[in-house]
C-alpha cells in the first residue's frame, strides 16, 4: 500500500470515536426516564414535607376558635385534594336500602350502592333489565318491595381477611340478601330467604367465603304459615340460614344452601369462627322466655317478657357437620328449600348452648378464632368465652339439656373472662394492639378494654381489664375498627356508628341526620383521640365494614365495549360505530344505539303507537368518568351508562307522540345537544 | 475484471484478508450492526405526542411506530371530532401497511452493501441512510395534511382555526398543550444512519485501493490487448 497521508492515519480513530458517541448517546436518549417529565408536567407542584405552622395557621385557628386538639384533630382527618383516603367504609344505609361507600380519614361519602332500594343516579331501577332482574329477584310473594331495612354488610374473606372482591348485605325486614360486585361497585343478585319472612343475624361470612350466614329474628312458623301464639312453643321456631356462595360464577347458590331449625328463642346476631374456631359458628338469642307480648291483655310486654332470665342461650353451631348431614340427605323442605330439622341437628350434635347473660347483642370472634366476646346489653359486662373450653365441655359431654333437647353446656366451664365495661354494651370490635373496643349505648360511649391470653404481650396494660372509655355523640350503636373483624386487624381508625346526633349539626328539622365519628385508637392505653363527625342523612346504618383501600381493585372503566354487567360478559347486543339500526319484527322493533360525546346514533326513530320497543345502548367511550345518562320521559325511563356499558331496557309504546330522549350526565360541551327525536305515529 | 466483478467489486485476495483482518471486518459490521439496529427499531414508537389539559391530569398519549398507532388514541378521536378531525388511523395508512416491509428490504440492502466492494455500495445504503428524514418528512406531511383540512361542518369550527402540530417540542390547540418528543425507534434510525456512514467510511479504506489497483491493471490489459 502507498505511504498514508497524516488525514488518513488519524481518520478512522475520530470516526470510531464519533460512533461510539452516537452510541452513547442514543443509548441516554433510550434509558432515561420517561416518568421524569410527566411528573414535571402538572402546573402546579405539591409540595410535601418540611410544613411549619405559620403565624397564619395560629391566627386561623384562634379566629376559628379551634382548640390545639381540634387543630390535631383537623391534621389527622384532612385529606388534601386528589390524595385517596386510606381507608374505605361500607356501611348499611339501614332503610334506605342502600350501602354507603365512605372514606377514612377524610370521611368523604365516596358512593351510595343502590341495592334494594331503585336509585336514580345509577340508573338503578328505572328501565334498564340488569337492574330489573336484580330486583325482581327481591320479589316477597309476588309483590314488589323496594326498600329494605339493611343491617350488616360482609366483605368476602380469603383465609378469614378481606380480599376486596364482593360485599352482601342482609334486609332485615324482608329476609333477604344481596350481593355486590366490587369489580364496579354494583349490585348482582338478591335472594330472598324462602322460610322466614325477616332475618336479623346477616350477612357474615366464613373465612373463605364459602358461606354466607343469615340468621333470622322474630320466631314464626318456617316457611310463613299460620299458627295461633298459644302455640308458639310448638310451632314457632328460629332459623340461621347458610347461603352457599360461589366464587367462580359470582352467584349465591340457593339450591346448594340450607338452614338450620332452631328453637323459637330470637335469634340476634352471629359471626362464623376462624382459624382454630373454623368451621363453627355462633349465634346469640334474647328471648328463651318465649314471651309473646300482649301488653294490650295486661301481658307483659315483649321488654319487659323478653327479659325476665338471667341467662339467654349463645348458640354454638357445628357448621362443617351440618353441611355433611345435609349432603347426606338429612333435610326436610320447606318452600322448596333444604331445612336440617332441630331433632337431627340435636342428635348429631351440630347445635349446643352456653348460657349468656340476659339479652346480648352481638358474639364477636377476636382475630385468633380462640375467644368469642358476647357484649351484655342489660349486663354491664362482655363475657368471654374461650373456644378451647366450649371444645371441652363438649367433648365431656353436656347433661343438661333445654326442652327441645338441646345440650346446654356449663358456664363456668366455657367461660375464659368477664370484663366490666359499662352500660349497655352492644358489639366488639379487634386491634393489632390486643385490645377490643365494645361500644357502650346507655353511656354513650366506646370502651377499650385488654384481651388476654397470646393478646396480652402486644400492650402494656393488664389482661383481661377496662382501659378506657371514650364519650361519643350519642348512643352508639355498632361501631367499626379498620379491618377489625378479620383475623389481621389494622387499628389506626375506629367508627362510632351513633343513632343521635342531637346537637352536633346545624338543626335541619325533627328528622336528624345519623352520626359516624371517627376516632384516632393508633396509641396505645388512654390514648384515643374523636376526629370528626360525619352527618348521615338518608337512613340509621347498623354495621359497616372498613377496608384498606388499597385492597379494593374496582375496574375504571368496563372491560370491553359492548358490557353487560349483570352477566359480567359481552352482551350479546354490543352496538360498535357503524353498527347503528332500528329493525322491526312485526310489531317489535329493536333499536342498536350508541352513545359517546356528544351524540345518540340514532338521534331520529319513528315507530307506530303499539309497537313493543326493545333499545339497547352502548357507550363507545373508553374514557375514564365519561359517563352519559339516557332519559325517555313520558316512558319514565332512566339509565346511567358507565364507559363500555350496553344497556337493554323494554317497554310498549302505548302514548303517541314525540319523546325527546337525551343524556342526563353533564358529559361534555355539548352535552345539551345530546338528544334524540322518538316519533311515536298515532 | 469479469463482469460479476465490474458490478459487486474485487473480491481481496486471501493472503491480503489474513493480513489485515480488522480493515476488512470494520465496515462488515458496522453495516451489519447498522441492519441489526434499524430492524431493532421497528418495535419501538418514533415519535410520541403528549396531551394535557385540565381534565386529563394523567395526559393522553399517541405514540407513533413505523407500522402503527398506540395510545388513547379513541379518546383523541372523540376529541378531535369536535374540531373536525379526521381520525387518526386514516392518516398514512399506506405508509403504515408497507413499514414493516420497507424496513426489511432497505435493511437487506444495508447487509448487500457489505458484499459490493466499490462505490455502488454507498448507493445500496442510500434509503436506509435517510430513511429517519423521510419519517419526519412523510409524518409531517400528516400532520400538515390532518391540521389544514377540518370539517368546515365541525361543532366548534369558528373557535380552532386550521392549524399545523409542531413536530417537536410545544404547541397549543384549545384547552390542550401539546408535547412532541422523538422516542426511541427514531433515536435507533439515527443510529442506523450514523453506523452507516462510519461503515462507508471503512468500506471505502478497506476496499478503494482495491478497486484502483483493479481498474488500472483493467485499463492496462485492455489497452494490451486493443
Amino acid at each position: 500500500m502507498s505511504v498514508q497521508n497524516p488525514r488518513q492515519k488519524y481518520m478512522p480513530y475520530l470516526v470510531s470515536a464519533l460512533v461510539v458517541v452516537a452510541v452513547l448517546v442514543v443509548v441516554f436518549l433510550i434509558l432515561r426516564n420517561p416518568a421524569e417529565e410527566t411528573t414535571a408536567e402538572p402546573t402546579t407542584e405539591p409540595q410535601t414535607g418540611q410544613v411549619a405552622l405559620s403565624g397564619d395557621a395560629q391566627a386561623i385557628a384562634e379566629a376559628r376558635g379551634l382548640s390545639p386538639d381540634d387543630v390535631v384533630a383537623a391534621l389527622k382527618t384532612y385529606v388534601p385534594s386528589g390524595q385517596p383516603d386510606e381507608y374505605v367504609i361500607f356501611s348499611s344505609g339501614g332503610h334506605s336500602g342502600q350501602v354507603l361507600v365512605i372514606g377514612v380519614p377524610s370521611m368523604r361519602l365516596l358512593k351510595v350502592i343502590g341495592v334494594f332500594t331503585p336509585e336514580p343516579w345509577q340508573g338503578w331501577g328505572y328501565g334498564a333489565e340488569s337492574t330489573m332482574k336484580v330486583l325482581e329477584e327481591g320479589r316477597v310473594n309476588d309483590r314488589d318491595v323496594l326498600w329494605a331495612d339493611t343491617h350488616h354488610p360482609a366483605l368476602s374473606e380469603t383465609n378469614g381477611d378481606y380480599d376486596g372482591d364482593w360485599l352482601f348485605i342482609n334486609d332485615k325486614a324482608n329476609g333477604r340478601v344481596a350481593l355486590i360486585d366490587l369489580r364496579d361497585f354494583e349490585t348482582k343478585q338478591i335472594v330472598k330467604n324462602p322460610i322466614a319472612l325477616n332475618d336479623h343475624g346477616g350477612t357474615m361470612v366464613t373465612p373463605n367465603t364459602d358461606w354466607v350466614i343469615e340468621g333470622g329474628q322474630y320466631a314464626a312458623p318456617l316457611g310463613w304459615k299460620y299458627a295461633s301464639l298459644d302455640k308458639y312453643a310448638e310451632e314457632y321456631r328460629g332459623m340461621v340460614t347458610f347461603w352457599k356462595f360461589d366464587r367462580e360464577s359470582g352467584r349465591i347458590r340457593p339450591e346448594e344452601s340450607f338452614a338450620l331449625e332452631l328453637p323459637p328463642y330470637w335469634q340476634d346476631l352471629c359471626d362464623a369462627g376462624k382459624k382454630v374456631s373454623d368451621g363453627w359458628v355462633f349465634c346469640n338469642s334474647f328471648n328463651t322466655e318465649m314471651a309473646t307480648g300482649g301488653v294490650e291483655k295486661g301481658d307483659p310486654p315483649f321488654e319487659a317478657g323478653a327479659s325476665q332470665r338471667d341467662m339467654d342461650y349463645l348458640h354454638i353451631i357445628n357448621l362443617n357437620k351440618a353441611v355433611e348431614l345435609i349432603e347426606a340427605g338429612n333435610y326436610r323442605e320447606v318452600n322448596g328449600f333444604k331445612v336440617l330439622p332441630l331433632d337431627v341437628a340435636t342428635a348429631e350434635k351440630v347445635l349446643f348452648f352456653a348460657p349468656e347473660p340476659k339479652s346480648p347483642h352481638g358474639v364477636d370472634v377476636a382475630p385468633g378464632g380462640d375467644y368469642l366476646v358476647v357484649a351484655g346489653k342489660l349486663d354491664p359486662h362482655v363475657t368471654i368465652y374461650s373456644f378451647e373450653k366450649i371444645m371441652q365441655a363438649i367433648e365431656a359431654g353436656p347433661t343438661e339439656t333445654d326442652q327441645y333437647g338441646v345440650p346446654i353446656l356449663n358456664f363456668d366451664d366455657v367461660v375464659e373472662a368477664q370484663v366490666e365495661v359499662g352500660l349497655g354494651p352492644l358489639h366488639t370490635q379487634f386491634d393489632n394492639q390486643g385490645y377490643a373496643y365494645t361500644s357502650l349505648f346507655l353511656d354513650s360511649a366506646v370502651a377499650r378494654w385488654t384481651l388476654g391470653g397470646d393478646y396480652a404481650a402486644k400492650n402494656p396494660d393488664d389482661p383481661w381489664t377496662l382501659v378506657n372509655k371514650i364519650p361519643v355523640n350519642y348512643n352508639i350503636g355498632h361501631l367499626v375498627a379498620a379491618e377489625g373483624d378479620t383475623v389481621d386487624p389494622d387499628g389506626k381508625y375506629l367508627v362510632a356508628l351513633n343513632k343521635w346526633a342531637i346537637d352536633r349539626f346545624v338543626n335541619v328539622g325533627p328528622l336528624l341526620p345519623q352520626n359516624f365519628q371517627l376516632i384516632d385508637i393508633s396509641q396505645p392505653g388512654t390514648q384515643m383521640q374523636l376526629l370528626y363527625d360525619m352527618p348521615i342523612g338518608l337512613g340509621e346504618p347498623h354495621y359497616a365494614q372498613m377496608i384498606k383501600a388499597d385492597k379494593l381493585h374496582a375496574w375504571e372503566v368496563y372491560p370491553e365495549v359492548g358490557w353487560d354487567p349483570h352477566t359480567q360478559a359481552k352482551s350479546p347486543y354490543a352496538t360498535l360505530p357503524g353498527e347503528e339500526r332500528v329493525e322491526r319484527n312485526g310489531n317489535t322493533v329493536e333499536i342498536f344505539m350508541t352513545a359517546v360525546r356528544s351524540h345518540f346514533t340514532p338521534e331520529q326513530i319513528e315507530i307506530k303507537k303499539g309497537d313493543h320497543v326493545i333499545w339497547h345502548i352502548t357507550n363507545i367511550e373508553r374514557a375514564k368518568d365519561a359517563t352519559h345518562g339516557f332519559a325517555l320521559p313520558g316512558y319514565n325511563i332512566n339509565l346511567s351508562i358507565e364507559p363500555g356499558e350496553t344497556v337493554t331496557f323494554e317497554f310498549d309504546a302505548v302514548e303517541d307522540g314525540v319523546f325527546s330522549y337525551y343524556c342526563t350526565e353533564f358529559c361534555s360541551a355539548l352535552h345539551l345537544e345530546m338528544t334524540g327525536y322518538l316519533l311515536v305515529q298515532p | 475484471m469479469t463482469e460479476l466483478e465490474k458490478i459487486l467489486g474485487p473480491r481481496p485476495p486471501h493472503d491480503l484478508l489474513e493480513q489485515e483482518r480488522l480493515r476488512f471486518l470494520l465496515p462488515t459490521v458496522l453495516l451489519g450492526m447498522a441492519a441489526f439496529v434499524l430492524i431493532v427499531s421497528i418495535f419501538q414508537p418514533y415519535w410520541r405526542l403528549k396531551l394535557f389539559a385540565p381534565q386529563y391530569p394523567q395526559g393522553l398519549y399517541v405514540y407513533v411506530y413505523i407500522n402503527r398507532l398506540e395510545g388513547d388514541i379513541q379518546e383523541i378521536d372523540t376529541l378531535n371530532h369536535y374540531i373536525g378531525m379526521r381520525p387518526l388511523e386514516e392518516a398514512a395508512s399506506l405508509e403504515r401497511s408497507l413499514s414493516i416491509f420497507i424496513v426489511g428490504v432497505i435493511s437487506l440492502l444495508v447487509i448487500a452493501a457489505i458484499y459490493v466492494h466499490n462505490q455502488y455500495a454507498a448507493l445500496l445504503t442510500l434509503p436506509a441512510l435517510l430513511f429517519p428524514f423521510i419519517f419526519i418528512g412523510d409524518m409531517y406531511y400528516w400532520m400538515r395534511n390532518f391540521g389544514q383540512n377540518l370539517d368546515p361542518q365541525a361543532p366548534l369550527r369558528n373557535t380552532i382555526k386550521p392549524f399545523v402540530p409542531p413536530i417537536y417540542g410545544e404547541g397549543y390547540v384549545g384547552q390542550f398543550k401539546t408535547i412532541a418528543t422523538f422516542e426511541n425507534g427514531f433515536y435507533l434510525a439515527v443510529l442506523a444512519s450514523i453506523l452507516i456512514l462510519a461503515g462507508l467510511y471503512f468500506h471505502r479504506e478497506a476496499y478503494k485501493p482495491l478497486v484502483d489497483t483493479m481498474q488500472h491493471a483493467d485499463k492496462h490489459t485492455s489497452h494490451e490487448t486493443s
